[in-house]
């Protein structure tokens, strides 16, 4: 089995939210209401238990020769965001049923028959990705259609992206191609783009990279996401400690009691 | 657009210079739209940035607890640290009446605690499948099998301690009366700090910031409001009061290093509704009971009493708002986009 990813390509992404659509039919995720924003065209906000695929729209300054055919329009960005599928995944360390697994082609999945809803994955996820829906009861996020791809198919997202913004193949493959890709925008006068590929960070590398303009934070692209477990080793030391004054503690107080 | 068509018949060379002339002209266009500011609109100040993130939208999911859980990590560290009072308390044969009610309060909670911890689930039918795995790197799975040793033995030793009392016990079930009670302890120990853990190895900020400190706050906080509601019991013991002392102690000094610290992870702890909540909840655990306990040294009996239950009343209060203010602190620090995009002294500078 490969170790699949997805690149999304947000200098190729045009905001048309098929990518959220496709997703949304395909895994059968429940509507998120008709909530007007006011952010721009984007009226699903962020990642969460009934959006899996999420298109951030980014207005930018005037830019010459970007704003279409009116050179006073504004430059548009466009970012289809998703589950980073973590190498170092949070949510999969939290889980305490074993709910979330790791599957043959690398990406992260939580099985629906076994989460309970405990919600610890959700305060885990460095990316704010995965949710608890309060009616259903249980955590959900992008399943990286592992359905799709046990069958040989691309993920939902992936085939229905009219632009290719959003490639699926092999992880090194990908990476190499994104290289490539940044190489011909830079020789193109693009000087801004990079790749957010969080390679470098306690993560280790994630299964879904991007290509953006400009600073990844405009959107809402953590620079140093961290994995929870890296605060384990002060917290359980802390702990043992703790439980050590507790006895000693407990015992000073009833050994000196008796003597007073 | 009809210009170039007029031209048309003078040539192709020409007609490439007249393209030429016609792009800088819509170059030098473009140059002087970009020169003007964009129209500012007041009111829709929101826009997505470098320095705001996309649209101040929080980076990280807020925590989705109930209440249920603030109140276990109250019940919990009760429960343990009032298993470790009974354990010591029957060892050392100073109290056989306080480690009784110390053995009943530790198995009351060690009955709760589960009960709220069900009840928070989304699926609370399916929390066997907190057994399905033991995985060590997860704190809430290690808590789950913990709270299962501690609650069942604490209550094997409540029911075999209160069977010794009123009959007698053969010597095996002696031995599983101190096994029961030695491992309650034990657990109880981890239960009453383990919370820390939880809550320390996790995204939110304002929690992984303190993860060294947290363990050893809600060990703190659980003692003390164990020995709080013992006094509060009628127990008016010396040992209770040197736990009352020496929490009390502790939680001042918390308290003290979370003002002191200038990390901007902090913020919640200290401003809004949050911050209220901790600073109340932190003058009762600490400042305030050992003060009354500092004056019962000199006061008369019946004064010295009186001003130990109002220590003990306000050490359980306090307890109880700590829980509460931390779980709160961790939904606000969720949404610090600030904090997540530019780390915390950048974010304080850019406040500042």
């Amino acid at each position: 089995m490969t170790v699949t990813a997805f690149l999304t390509d947000s200098t190729l992404c045009i905001g048309c939210k098929a990518c959220e659509v496709a997703c949304k039919e395909w895994n059968q995720v429940p509507g998120d209401g008709f909530i007007w924003s006011g952010n721009s065209y984007d009226n699903t906000g962020a990642l969460g238990h009934s959006t899996w695929r999420h298109v951030k729209f980014v207005e930018n300054g005037v830019t010459p020769g970007l704003g279409g055919n009116s050179p006073e329009a504004f430059s548009w960005g466009f970012s289809s965001d998703v589950c980073k599928h973590c190498e170092n995944a949070g949510c999969l360390e939290a889980c305490p049923t074993g709910a979330i697994v790791r599957t043959e082609f690398g990406g992260v999945f939580v099985q629906p028959d076994v989460c309970n809803g405990c919600g610890y994955c959700v305060v885990a996820c460095p990316f704010g990705v995965i949710e608890k829906d309060e009616q259903d009861g249980r955590a959900f996020k992008c399943t990286f259609c592992y359905d799709r791809q046990r069958d040989g198919l691309h993920p939902a997202c992936a085939s229905v992206c009219p632009t290719e913004s959003i490639k699926f193949g092999n992880l090194d493959d990908l990476r190499a191609e994104a290289h490539g890709r940044i190489e011909k925008l830079k020789s193109m006068g693009f000087d801004d783009v990079q790749l957010y590929d969080p390679v470098d960070s306690s993560v280790a590398g994630t299964h879904a990279i991007f290509i953006v303009r400009g600073d990844p934070g405009t959107y809402n692209m953590p620079p140093k996401p961290e994995v929870p477990t890296i605060y384990l080793r002060k917290g359980w030391t802390s702990a043992a400690i703790a439980s050590g004054l507790m006895l000693a503690a407990t015992l000073f107080a009833f050994l000196g009691g008796r003597r007073a | 657009m009809s210009e170039p068509r007029q031209q048309k018949s003078d040539g192709p060379t020409n007609l490439s210079d007249l393209r030429e002339a016609r792009l800088e002209e819509i170059r030098q266009h473009a140059q002087r739209a970009a020169l003007q500011p964009a129209p500012k609109l007041d009111g829709l100040t929101l826009h997505a940035s470098p320095e705001t993130g996309y649209y101040e939208m929080p980076i990280l999911k807020k925590p989705q607890w109930k209440s249920e859980i603030p109140l276990y990590f109250f019940c919990g560290g009760t429960a343990g640290a009032s298993a470790v009072i009974a354990a010591i308390a029957g060892i050392t044969g100073s109290d056989e009446r306080l480690a009784r009610d110390a053995r009943a309060l530790a198995a009351i909670g060690g009955i709760v605690s589960p009960a709220l911890l069900i009840a928070d689930l989304g699926m609370p039918s399916r929390f066997l499948n907190m057994f399905r795995v033991f995985k060590f790197q997860s704190p809430m799975s290690v808590g789950s099998w913990t709270l299962m040793a501690f609650s069942s033995n604490t209550a094997a030793a409540a029911f075999l301690s209160t069977w010794q009392q009123r009959f007698s016990l053969a010597k095996p079930f002696r031995i599983l009366q101190t096994a029961a009670q030695l491992i309650s302890a034990l657990t109880g120990a981890v239960v009453s700090s383990y919370t820390g853990v939880l809550v320390g190895a996790t995204a939110i900020p304002v929690w992984n910031q303190n993860a060294a400190i947290l363990p050893l706050h809600f060990a703190a906080s659980g003692m003390a409001a164990a020995g709080g509601l013992l006094e509060l019991r009628g127990h008016n013991s010396p040992a209770l009061n040197a736990i009352g002392l020496i929490t009390s102690l502790g939680e001042s000094a918390v308290g003290v290093s979370i003002e002191l610290r200038k990390n901007h992870a902090l913020k919640p702890l200290k401003s809004g509704s949050s911050g209220w909540l901790t600073r109340i909840g932190g003058f009762f655990s600490g400042p305030l009971p050992l003060i009354l306990r500092l004056l019962s040294f000199g006061a008369a009996s019946n004064r010295k009493k009186k001003l130990r239950k109002i220590a003990a009343a306000s050490a359980v209060a306090g307890s109880l708002a700590t829980r509460f203010a931390w779980t709160h602190a961790g939904s606000v620090s969720a949404k610090d986009t600030p904090l997540l995009l530019h780390g915390a002294s950048n974010a304080l500078a850019q406040k500042h």
